[in-house]
């Protein structure tokens, strides 16, 4: 077993389901956020986080893994999930001032928040992300988080671990080590602890939250905070903070079932008269 | 005319090899709204010294400290930052691949400047159109700062060179990297074999398999080759290990829009859909008529791929001659 101990935030995030029909308001074309659900990528971030903290004796050892998420009060669902899947602990920042916030006061609030977390005397070790949010889509924040920390940044990790080379003067340099898979080239990049990780879905599988869990989740403290206890000016986040905005949206009609057949023998050759007529061939 | 800085990674690229296309589709997007002006990380052979006058770049900013390539992203974003600082660009643009995204991410942060990721074109005032929520919407946004970084899609515009060429000036930079962007070091790298065929999220037609080709992707691949088309597959068929991670097309791998996407042997799961329903034509073939998939196909097949796909590959052939 590893015995360094390790402090570790996870990023999760609340977004509508994406089985159900998504949609964008009509006042102000942010997503709507009935029917949302923690992230499915952000599973994997919870995972990678628990793995890691096993392989080092776990709570009893020292080791934690915070949720944390930013958004409205619902949001807070997110962090209740993560719990039942097994993080030991869970914090919410919501304010009204953060609606509408794009990446850039995002990271600005996530940024505030983890050194919040991080007192000299138990820093944050590693902040682990998923690779993507299922709504946003954009992977901005794992890399705005890490510039506006001014931490490493290990993004799509396909697989991590934590190393420690032991000094001769004790206490030895902790790395991360990850994974990626490129277009052209799979890549292994190291970096020093503290560092933020975002992982994709090649990284582990996630576990299901089972009764066990869902039952110690209920007594594990998620604890809210508004941007004025993290030191946050309102005026920096929210729209009013973004540095990008929608000028319009229009929805697209949903795309509808055309010509299906029945193979009797010939569906290649009309697959192939629908190619011609369509000029694709 | 204000300018437009295109950031362009030419690390390892081989002596004679001219601009790669989305290069020239990002050069082009350039002169639409400005004037294109080039970052350069990486050597400057003729052939791209060429490409770059003939795509109307006057000036070069160019870097090839090894920095640039030992550590991810930051010291990428360094150089655009201290060639903005030097031009003041209105705006920035980059790739919208992994790397792309994550330079423009911090970039952003260094320049305090909005960036929109995923834009597939771009108005005179630099308003970009992308797709949100897996196609559902078309939305027009903007960068409300200064300077507005934005990632392009591939395809998303027709290449074409300057009406006037122009003479580049290269001008040298020395990046000064910040502490911080040297941390996260590269320490392996492994080239992947080339296919031969056209890049995933470039191709005019994808051929995609998934679990219904079990472990045989045979079909598929005779198929794209009598189309000229790239080969993709769903997670269950790049999970099972029977084609490389790179072909996944879905919310966790590429996201595709040819003019035509074969869906074989896949069911159509919300994610695999999420990477191929701003396709313009799909045809599908799979074996269970209840399959989602039918329900966004224009043309569908309910067959065996491994008669199906046979028989219009050898039909292609047969109508070529
Ligand atoms: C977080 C997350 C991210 C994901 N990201 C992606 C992603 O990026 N891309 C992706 O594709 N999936 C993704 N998935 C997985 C997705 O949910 C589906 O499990 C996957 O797409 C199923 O692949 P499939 O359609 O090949 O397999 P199946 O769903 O098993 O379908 C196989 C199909 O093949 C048909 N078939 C079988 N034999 C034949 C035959 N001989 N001829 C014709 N048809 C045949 C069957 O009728 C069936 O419809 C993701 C899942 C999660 C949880
Ligand atoms: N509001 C948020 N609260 C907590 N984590 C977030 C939030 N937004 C994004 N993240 C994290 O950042 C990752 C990438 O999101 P994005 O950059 O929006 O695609 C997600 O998978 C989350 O881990």
């Amino acid at each position: 077993m590893e015995t360094s101990t390790l402090n570790i935030v996870v990023l999760v995030k609340h977004v509508p389901d994406a089985q159900l029909n998504r949609q964008l308001s009509a006042n102000d074309n942010t997503v709507v956020r009935t029917d949302s659900i923690l992230s499915e990528l952000d599973e994997y971030a919870i995972e990678a986080a628990l793995t890691l903290v096993e392989e080092r004796g776990g709570a009893a050892a020292g080791n934690s893994v915070t949720a944390l998420t930013m958004g409205p009060a619902g949001a807070v669902a997110a962090v209740r999930k993560a719990l039942q899947i097994g993080a030991f602990e869970g914090v919410h920042l919501c304010d009204d001032a953060l609606a509408g916030s794009d990446a850039a006061a995002t990271s600005l609030a996530l940024a505030a928040l983890v050194r919040h977390l991080s007192p000299a005397e138990r820093p944050v070790d590693l902040i682990i992300t998923g690779m993507a949010s299922t709504d946003g889509e954009t992977s901005l924040i794992p890399a705005q988080l890490a510039a506006r920390l001014e931490l490493p940044q290990l993004t799509f990790a396909a697989s991590l671990e934590v190393t420690s080379e032991d000094s001769e003067a004790g206490g030895g340099t902790r790395k991360a080590v990850i994974r990626r898979d490129g277009d052209t080239e799979a890549e292994v990049i190291e970096a020093v602890l503290p560092a933020v990780v975002s992982v994709t879905d090649q990284i582990n599988s996630p576990r299901y939250p089972n009764f066990k869990g869902i039952m110690a989740a209920k007594k594990k403290t998620v604890t809210t905070l508004s941007l004025a206890d993290i030191g946050v000016d309102p005026a920096h986040v929210g729209s009013a903070g973004s540095w990008t905005a929608i000028d319009s949206a229009q929805a697209q009609p949903a795309r509808t079932a055309g010509t299906i057949i029945a193979d009797e023998g010939n569906a290649g050759v009309l697959l192939v008269d629908f190619l011609a007529a369509q000029k694709l061939l | 005319m204000s300018a437009v800085l295109v950031f362009v990674d030419r690390h390892g690229a081989a002596a004679d090899a001219g601009l790669s296309a989305r290069t020239q589709e990002l050069l082009t997007l350039a002169r639409t709204v400005g004037e294109p002006v080039v970052a350069l990380a990486g050597p400057l052979f003729p052939a791209a010294r060429t490409g770059f006058g003939a795509a109307g770049v006057g000036r070069i900013y160019q870097s090839e400290q090894h920095e640039l390539f030992d550590y991810l992203a930051a010291p990428k974003a360094d150089f655009l930052a201290q060639v903005s600082g030097k031009h003041q660009p209105a705006a920035v643009l980059l790739e919208n691949s992994a790397e792309g995204k994550e330079i423009a991410a911090r970039l952003g942060i260094a320049l305090s400047a909005g960036v929109i990721c995923d834009a597939v074109g771009l108005d005179a005032g630099l308003g970009a159109q992308k797709s949100v929520l897996a196609g559902s919407y078309t939305v027009t946004c903007r960068a409300t700062t200064a300077i507005s970084i934005i990632t392009v899609k591939s395809n998303s515009v027709h290449a074409e060179t300057a009406a006037d060429p122009a003479e580049p000036v290269v001008e040298a930079v020395s990046v000064s990297f910040g502490a911080a962007s040297l941390t996260a070091k590269i320490t392996e790298r492994s080239a992947k074999p080339a296919s031969g065929r056209p890049e995933l999220g470039e191709a005019r037609i994808v051929v995609a398999g998934g679990r219904g080709v079990d472990g045989n992707f045979g079909p598929v691949e005779e198929l794209a080759d009598a189309l000229g088309a790239a080969v993709g597959a769903s997670r269950a068929a790049t999970d099972a290990g029977w084609i490389e991670h790179s072909a996944q097309v879905g919310q966790t791998g590429k996201t595709v829009s040819p003019q035509l996407y074969i869906s074989a042997g896949i069911s159509g799961a919300i994610q695999q859909k999420a990477g191929m329903q701003t396709s313009k034509v799909i045809v599908a073939v799979n074996r269970d008529g209840e399959s989602p998939i039918f329900e966004i196909a224009d043309f569908g097949v309910i067959g065996d791929l491994f008669t199906v796909l046979p028989q219009a590959t050898a039909e292609i052939k047969r109508r070529r001659g």
